[in-house]
C-alpha cells in the first residue's frame, strides 16, 4: 500500500439535518480525518425544493448541526464540505446555508474561509447548448425545447470531483457547493492526492449515506480510507459493524444499476470488485474500475411550475357508505366536475383518492381492502390558484352531503379542519433529464470566496 | 396462496431520481435465491407493476443474493398524479405477488 497517498474521508451522516451519533463522529475526529463531506440533499423529496430554491429540513435542524460540524471542523483543523447544500442545490440553497454559517461563525467566534460554489444555470446557457448540440437526453428520454427551459425556475448541473477539487484548491477551511453528485465530495480529495480511481469512486459511492452501508445505519458516522489499491470501510459508531455483505450490498441503494454508476468524466464499475472482511468491523474493496469518458458532461436538473393546487379531505365512518365507497367517489367526482365545468372559466384536473383502500397503488392494487372507515383525498390541480381553490370549494358539499342515491336523506361526514380547503400553492415539475458536454469543468460553474468572522 | 415476500427475506422499493423506480428482493441463502430467480418471473413483475416487460430491467445478483428490478416511473416523481413521492410501496406489488407452485 503507498501510504503517500492514503486519504481518510469522514462522513458524519447521510445527510446533514437527518442526526447523527455525537460519540461516532467525535471518535472519527480523533482518528485524524483528512476531510470531514456530507451530503445536503438530493431530489428525493420531490421538486418542490429545486422549484422554490429551500430546504427540505428546519432552519433550526440544519444550523444546529452544521454549528457541531463546524466546530468538529475546527478540532481537526481540516476542510469541511458539504455537497447539495439546503436539499436542491440552487443558488438560493448555497446562500440560505452560507446565511447561516457566518451566523455561527459569529455566535462560536470563529474565523473561517469559505468557497461558495454555485451549481445554477442561467437559462440562455442551457438554450445556447440546446442549439449547439452538446444536450444529450438520459433513458427515460423526456423532450424539451426553449420554453420548457425558459419555464423553469430553477435548472443546476451536478458538479463532479473536478469542480469540488477546485473549491479545495484555494484552500478554503469549508466548501459549500451547490448541486453536486453524492460521491464527489467525498471523491474530490483522495482523487487529487492519486487514489486508486476506481476503488475512490466505489468507496465515495458506499460512504455517501453514511452509515446506512454498515449494521446500525442510524449510527450515521463512517470513515472511507482510500489509497493506491481501493478503499477501506471503518463505521464509527460503537455497535455499528461493516461487513461484506453490507457494504457490497450497498450499491443497490437508489442505484438503478448496481453495478455501474455515471459520474462527469467517465463511471464507475464494480464488476470486478472484492469484499474482504479485515476483522469483524472492517471491509477492503479492490479490484473497482473507472472508465472515463470520450467527453466531460455535466447531468442537468430543472423544476419549472406544474399548476396551483388545492386539496380536501372528508372522512367517512358510516358503514354503508364505507361499503359503497368506490361508485360514492365516482359519483362525487362526475358530479363536482360537471358543476365545476358549468360555472367556472379554467382548466382544471379533479382526482379522488381513496385513502384506506388504494390511495398508495392506485388501480394497480390487486388486494385492496376496505377497514372500518375511509378517507377520500380530494386534488384539484388548475392553472392558477383562484380556479384551483374554486373547484375545491365547490367539491366542498359533495364531499360533506351527498346522498348514495337520490330518495335518501341527505348525509354528513366528518371534515376535519374549516375551510376544508388546504390551498397547496404552486407545485412543481422535474422536467429535465438529460447530460450538457462542457469543455472545461468549471465552464458551467462559479467559485468565490468569503472571509467570514466574527 | 404463498406470496413472493413468504419466500425471500425482504422486498423495498425506493426513487433512483425523478425518473426510475428500483425495487430489490433480498434472499437469506442461496436455496432462497435460486428459488426467487424463478418466483420473480420479468413478465409478472411487469403485469403487477403495470408496465410493459421491455421497460424492466432486471439484475440477478448471486453474491449478494439479490434479484433487482428498476424501471421508468409510470408517473413521473412529484408531478400530479404522482401518488407515492419516494416510491416505498411498489414493493407491495412485488411482495404481494402470487407464486403458489
Amino acid at each position: 500500500m503507498d501510504k503517500t497517498v492514503t486519504t481518510k474521508i469522514l462522513i458524519p451522516s447521510g445527510a446533514l439535518g437527518l442526526g447523527y451519533d455525537r460519540d461516532a463522529l467525535m471518535r472519527g475526529i480523533s482518528l485524524e480525518p483528512d476531510l470531514i463531506a456530507i451530503d445536503g440533499g438530493s431530489t428525493d423529496s420531490g421538486p418542490h425544493y429545486l422549484g422554490t430554491g429551500t430546504s427540505k429540513y428546519s432552519r433550526s435542524s440544519i444550523k444546529s448541526e452544521w454549528r457541531e460540524l463546524m466546530q468538529a471542523r475546527a478540532m481537526a483543523n481540516v476542510p469541511l464540505v458539504i455537497g447539495t447544500a439546503g436539499t436542491c442545490g440552487a443558488d438560493d440553497a448555497v446562500d440560505w446555508l452560507l446565511d447561516i454559517t457566518k451566523e455561527i461563525a459569529t455566535e462560536t467566534d470563529q474565523k473561517v474561509t469559505v468557497a461558495v460554489l454555485k451549481s445554477g444555470q442561467p437559462t440562455d446557457r442551457v438554450i445556447n447548448a440546446l442549439d449547439q448540440g452538446r444536450i444529450t437526453p438520459l433513458e427515460p428520454v423526456i423532450d424539451i425545447n426553449h420554453s420548457v427551459l425558459q419555464s423553469c425556475t430553477n435548472i443546476v448541473a451536478l458538479a463532479g470531483a473536478e469542480q469540488i477539487q477546485a473549491a479545495l484548491n484555494t484552500g478554503a477551511d469549508i466548501v459549500i457547493a451547490g448541486r453536486a453528485t453524492d460521491t464527489a465530495t467525498i471523491a474530490a480529495l483522495p482523487l487529487a492526492r492519486g487514489c486508486h480511481a476506481g476503488g475512490t469512486w466505489h468507496g465515495a459511492k458506499i460512504g455517501e449515506c453514511g452509515a446506512l452501508a454498515t449494521t446500525n445505519p442510524s449510527s450515521g458516522t463512517i470513515m472511507i480510507t482510500f489509497d493506491a489499491d481501493g478503499f477501506t470501510v471503518e463505521p464509527m459508531g460503537q455497535n455499528a459493524r461493516a461487513t461484506p455483505y453490507t457494504v457490497s450490498a450497498h450499491m443497490l441503494y437508489e442505484n438503478s444499476n448496481p453495478l455501474q454508476l455515471y459520474e462527469p468524466g467517465g463511471h464507475l464499475d464494480v464488476r470486478g470488485a472484492t469484499y474482504t472482511a479485515l476483522d469483524d468491523r472492517r471491509v477492503r474493496v479492490t479490484g473497482s474500475a473507472w472508465v472515463p469518458s470520450d467527453t466531460y458532461t455535466v447531468k442537468l436538473e430543472g423544476a419549472r411550475c406544474g399548476g396551483y393546487q388545492c386539496v380536501s379531505l372528508a372522512l367517512i365512518r358510516e358503514a354503508r357508505y364505507v361499503e359503497n365507497i368506490e361508485t360514492w367517489t365516482e359519483a362525487v367526482e362526475q358530479n363536482c366536475r360537471q358543476k365545476a365545468q358549468e360555472r367556472i372559466e379554467g382548466d382544471f384536473t379533479l382526482e379522488l383518492r381513496i385513502i384506506g383502500l388504494n390511495a398508495t397503488l392506485g388501480a394497480q392494487d390487486m388486494n385492496a381492502q376496505i377497514g372500518t372507515e375511509v378517507g377520500v383525498l380530494g386534488i384539484v390541480t388548475a392553472p392558477s390558484e383562484m380556479v384551483a381553490k374554486e373547484v375545491a370549494k365547490t367539491l366542498n358539499p359533495y364531499l360533506l352531503h351527498m346522498p348514495l342515491t337520490d330518495d335518501e336523506e341527505m348525509p354528513t361526514f366528518a371534515f376535519p379542519f374549516s375551510p376544508n380547503e388546504m390551498n397547496r400553492g404552486e407545485i412543481y415539475e422535474f422536467c429535465l433529464n438529460h447530460v450538457m458536454e462542457l469543455d472545461d469543468p468549471m465552464q458551467a460553474f462559479s467559485l468565490t470566496i468569503e472571509q467570514v468572522r466574527a | 396462496m404463498t406470496k413472493l415476500a413468504d419466500i425471500t427475506h425482504k422486498i423495498r422499493s425506493k426513487n433512483s431520481g425523478p425518473f426510475w423506480i428500483t425495487i430489490d428482493i433480498f434472499c437469506t441463502d442461496a436455496a432462497e435465491f435460486e428459488r426467487a430467480l424463478i418466483a420473480a418471473d420479468s413478465g409478472r413483475v411487469a403485469h403487477a407493476l403495470g408496465i410493459s416487460v421491455s421497460d424492466l430491467k432486471r439484475y440477478d445478483l448471486p453474491d449478494v443474493r439479490v434479484v433487482k428490478f428498476s424501471f421508468p416511473r409510470p408517473i413521473v416523481q412529484g408531478t400530479r398524479f404522482d401518488r407515492d413521492m419516494h416510491g416505498a410501496s411498489f414493493a407491495n406489488l412485488i411482495a404481494e405477488l402470487d407464486v403458489t407452485p
